[in-house]
């Protein structure tokens, strides 16, 4: 059941449109329900081979030797690939946006931090000749002590999971151990509040659980190039990785996707590609490469596990005056996504609410399980799951009706965000009341009457003194160019840890805009510290105005010119 | 032993879009000699209706019939670049550089009909039927079909257009967290309620109640489709799946439908939706992205839903009548918190 409440918010849109806003059919919905919609495994090739990794059984274990002779004599085996089989076994998948070292092979020929880890590959005519072979590969491991939590990882002593980062931890702008949120005094409110109240959650390790699992399969063109159907879910972050992997120029890819049984995230990662055009390059000839449903579920990135603790200091009307986060998102072996979705997270924190006093550190920290990777909702899914329970825990406390208290913390137009960027655009209060009402479920009059266009901004608009801290620096790193403050001042590009290999590849990369750096602004305004807690009712100071909008007018770049257009096929 | 029901509350926004920027998407759109139009991309329709919701973008934009227009996506000798379809970003970034495209379009169009019917292309509307005319005098006209041919055969116009849509790349400040992490907000309420059963710990949904507020609807279908499933898809996050059933201990992973617990069709529970449509200033035609943000309320939700049903607190997802029923046993037996 569905409705559509076209009387909220009815004067900021026009309904008159000719075709937005019509219940339009899609145009690929008779190939869908006819099972007719063609996905990357639908293509069919002569001489098609089958690749299939060997993967560690140990959670963490250094590599002695790997024997594949025993597998080279199996029949319908063309070719087992090691690690020194890819020109360029190295990545990190948003080195395309310059963030983060290289941290993960391809195809791992020293050590593995995960159970599942591909070691080698086996090439061969059938995907049970595959199969068969995968299980003749004698590998003798040394096996290494593993550490699965989070917390256990940053202890000292910990077992080192990923060499480019040592202390299990991501390294933020080439900084800190962790990414931090500081906005007022949460220590000071504390100390004024009426009730501490304390949680702590865990976010569970989550399947996407598409109904086509991951795959690519890679043909040789005539031309010199190479012809890729791929399920993944960006179709240039698989074309680039696969072109720095290879060492291959971009314009020998040809990537063909677009229809896609199910992403939900897991389809990002770009480990098909690589490995399904290496084969071709290895063979000449085309190969398939997609996991089994045991490998979707254990090997496939999932959507991470995270921890997060929470700290509020609470008046006895309901007023939310700090709020403290920690937060460690279990990123596993490798990097893939995680440090980047905490960005996203910090910049989400405290949730939709204006509390005066934030401050969160979140870590990206790695442990010997499956990288993890997106999932619908990245970055936002697990500490909406501890914020939301947290509100529920903090309405029981207080005796309070836990949507009054949510509407009397609701963060409305005008609002001054944690991030430092005014709130406009809300609807929280709005979409209470209605649900409130949907469900039969009582409100006050004075809850009823509130909304997400008044009462915002004024003293809620400010930003108040800040306390900010060194704590969790490291050495040794400089920052990338992106999501920094500050350009290093030797070369641009790649961030460098200690241990990280000087590689530049030489492939023809995504220019990253480089002219967003500005001056680093002062820490904190000299402003008197902010009395925490006056909620709407404060006597307007003068607002923030020089603040920078959350929405910014979209600024259009265009870079390149087509020159012609013509050439658009279909297929 | 006895079933309790309770009721559970949560409130969340989402913000649409790849955090800080820095994710770019691009169009191409062109008619043939008939007045069909084709719209290149090389973003990805995973099943959400990348396609149909593009579609629909540019036949308003172009102002051509929806009919008049399909959707070619993700090839990469033929599609301009695009950062993928992830993020909620799709209908909100795509969509954007699907409009620029379409105006240049349709500016060659309007031009190729101003100089057919000898009047300043400014003076042309489009009726969204396939005809261009002066605007006041209707019987002044000429068919997108008839301006797209004289525009290829006999002025030498293409009738095209390119489109980028890029919010440039926000920093962060590692002092403060300091950033613009994106340009707007989905929002969302939802009531649960579910029924425990004290004995076994099992926890039913009962039905679901919920407000979300995502922008325009562009299409009140596709919308329908994602709140519905992605809802669900909540629902089976907070007590059904994980791949690590005692994460961090990492024995007991499921490696197959039937090791990993999903909701089955008897589970799923009724839910009643309203949409709110508050546009976003900077999304196409106000639209937002309701792609991830249905799932998140349901988590809490429901773990809140159970707290007042029989009064135990779970804090780690997901919600297993294991967890439950430890939990009920600490405390000396269900304590129900009454209907709020």
């Amino acid at each position: 059941m569905i409705e559509f409440r076209k009387e909220y918010f009815a004067d900021e849109r026009d309904d008159n449109l000719n075709e937005i806003g019509k219940p339009t059919q899609r145009q690929d919905a008779l190939g869908h329900v006819t099972g007719r919609s063609p996905y990357f495994d639908d293509h069919l090739f002569e001489g098609l081979l089958h690749i299939r990794c060997v993967r560690s059984p140990h959670d963490h274990a250094r590599i002695r030797r790997i024997d594949t002779s025993a597998a080279e004599r199996m029949p319908g085996v063309v070719r087992i690939v090691l690690g020194k089989d890819v020109p360029n076994n190295l990545n990190t998948l948003l080195s395309l946006l310059d963030f983060g070292i290289d941290d993960e092979p391809l195809i791992s020929d020293k050590k593995v931090s995960y159970k599942g880890e591909p070691v080698a590959a086996v090439i061969a005519e059938s995907e049970r000749a595959a199969r068969d072979a995968v299980a003749q590969v004698r590998v003798d491991w040394e096996v290494l002590p593993a550490v699965l939590d989070v917390e256990e990882a940053i202890k000292p002593g910990a077992p080192v999971v990923n060499d480019v980062y040592p202390g299990n931890r991501f390294v933020y702008h080439g900084k800190y151990d962790h990414q931090k949120l500081r906005f007022g005094d949460v220590e000071a409110a504390f100390r004024q509040a009426d009730r501490i109240i304390e949680g702590r959650y865990q976010m569970s390790p989550i399947e996407q659980a598409p109904t086509e699992t991951c795959g690519a399969i890679a043909a040789p063109e005539t031309n010199d190039r190479y012809v890729v159907y791929t399920s993944t879910q960006a179709l240039f972050f698989s074309l680039d990785t696969t072109s720095k992997l290879l060492r291959v120029p971009s314009n020998r890819l040809h990537l063909i996707g677009g229809t896609v049984g199910g992403g939900f995230g897991g389809k990002v990662d770009s480990l098909h590609e690589p490995m399904a055009v290496l084969g071709t390059m290895l063979t000449g000839r085309p190969c398939k490469y997609i996991f089994d449903r045991h490998e979707e579920m254990q090997v496939g990135a999932p959507r991470g596990a995270e921890r997060w603790y929470l700290k509020d200091g609470v008046m006895n009307d309901g007023r939310i005056i700090a709020r403290k986060f920690t937060g460690y998102f279990d990123s596993g072996a490798y990097t893939r996504l995680s440090s980047y979705a905490i960005i996203k997270a910090v910049g989400h924190l405290p949730g939709p609410y204006t509390i005066p006093n934030v401050y969160a550190d979140v870590y990206c920290v790695f442990t010997n399980r499956t990288p993890a990777t997106a999932m619908r909702g990245f970055g936002i899914t697990g500490v909406d799951f501890a914020i939301e329970c947290h509100m529920d825990k903090i309405a029981h406390e207080l005796g309070m009706d836990p949507i009054e208290l949510r509407i009397l913390n609701a963060y409305r137009d005008g609002d001054m965000k944690a991030h430092r960027r005014l709130a406009k655009n809300t609807a929280l209060i709005e979409c209470c009341h209605v649900a409130a009402e949907k469900a039969g479920w009582p409100l006050s009059q004075a809850a009823r009457q509130a909304s997400s266009l008044r009462d915002g901004g004024g003293a809620r608009a400010e930003i108040p003194h800040t306390v900010t801290d060194q704590h969790g620096r490291v050495e040794g790193y400089t920052a990338g160019s992106y999501a920094q403050k500050k350009r290093p001042s030797g070369p641009a590009g790649q961030a460098r840890g200690p241990q990280s290999p000087a590689s530049h590849p030489s492939r023809d990369s995504i220019a990253v805009p480089s002219s967003f750096d500005r001056a680093p602004q002062p820490m904190s305004r000299p402003a008197p510290s902010a009395p925490p807690a006056s909620a709407a009712v404060a006597p307007p100071p003068p607002p923030a105005a020089q603040r920078p909008a959350e929405q910014h007018a979209p600024e259009q770049r265009r870079v390149t010119r087509f020159s012609s257009i013509s050439g658009l096929r279909r297929r | 032993m006895a079933l309790h029901r309770g009721r559970g509350f949560a409130a969340i926004n989402y913000p649409i879009g790849m955090n800080l920027g820095g994710d770019p998407s691009q169009a191409l759109v062109h008619s043939n000699p008939g007045g069909k139009f084709m719209v290149a991309l090389s973003s990805i329709d995973l099943g959400q209706g990348m396609k149909s919701v593009t579609r629909q973008i540019a036949a308003e934009t172009l102002g051509v019939p929806v009919e008049d227009v399909y959707v070619d996506t993700a090839d990469s000798d033929t599609g301009p670049h695009c950062m993928g379809s992830f993020a909620s970003r799709g209908t909100h970034r795509v969509g954007n550089a699907v409009i620029e495209a379409a105006r240049e379009a349709r500016a060659v169009m309007l031009e190729a009909a101003a100089e057919e019917l000898e009047v300043d292309p400014g003076d042309l509307v489009t009726d969204g039927q396939g005809n261009i005319h002066v605007k006041g005098a209707p019987s002044r006209t000429i068919t997108t079909a008839e301006a797209c041919a004289a525009a290829q055969f006999r002025q030498g116009r293409t009738v095209s257009g390119r489109g980028i849509f890029l919010i440039p790349l926000s920093e962060v400040d590692p002092e403060t967290g300091e950033q613009t992490p994106v340009s707007c907000f989905a929002h969302a309420a939802m009531i649960v309620e579910v029924e425990v059963d004290d004995e076994t710990g099992e926890v039913a949904v009962l039905e679901m109640n919920s407000a979300y507020e995502l922008g325009r609807a562009l299409n009140p279908k596709l919308v329908e489709q994602q709140l519905v499933g992605g809802a669900w898809m909540g629902m089976s996050h907070a007590a059904w799946e994980t791949t690590e059933p005692y994460y961090p201990d990492r024995d007991h992973g499921p490696i197959d439908f039937n090791s990993y617990l999903m909701p089955g069709p008897g589970d799923i529970a009724p839910h009643s939706i309203a949409v709110l449509e508050r546009p976003a200033p900077d999304g196409p035609y106000g639209g937002k992205g309701p792609g991830e943000m249905c799932a998140n309320p349901v988590l809490p939700a429901v773990a809140n839903a159970v707290f007042n049903a029989v009064g135990v607190r779970i804090d780690e997802l997901p919600i297993t009548p294991e967890k439950v029923l430890r939990g009920i046993r600490a405390n000396g037996g269900a304590r129900p918190q009454g209907r709020p």
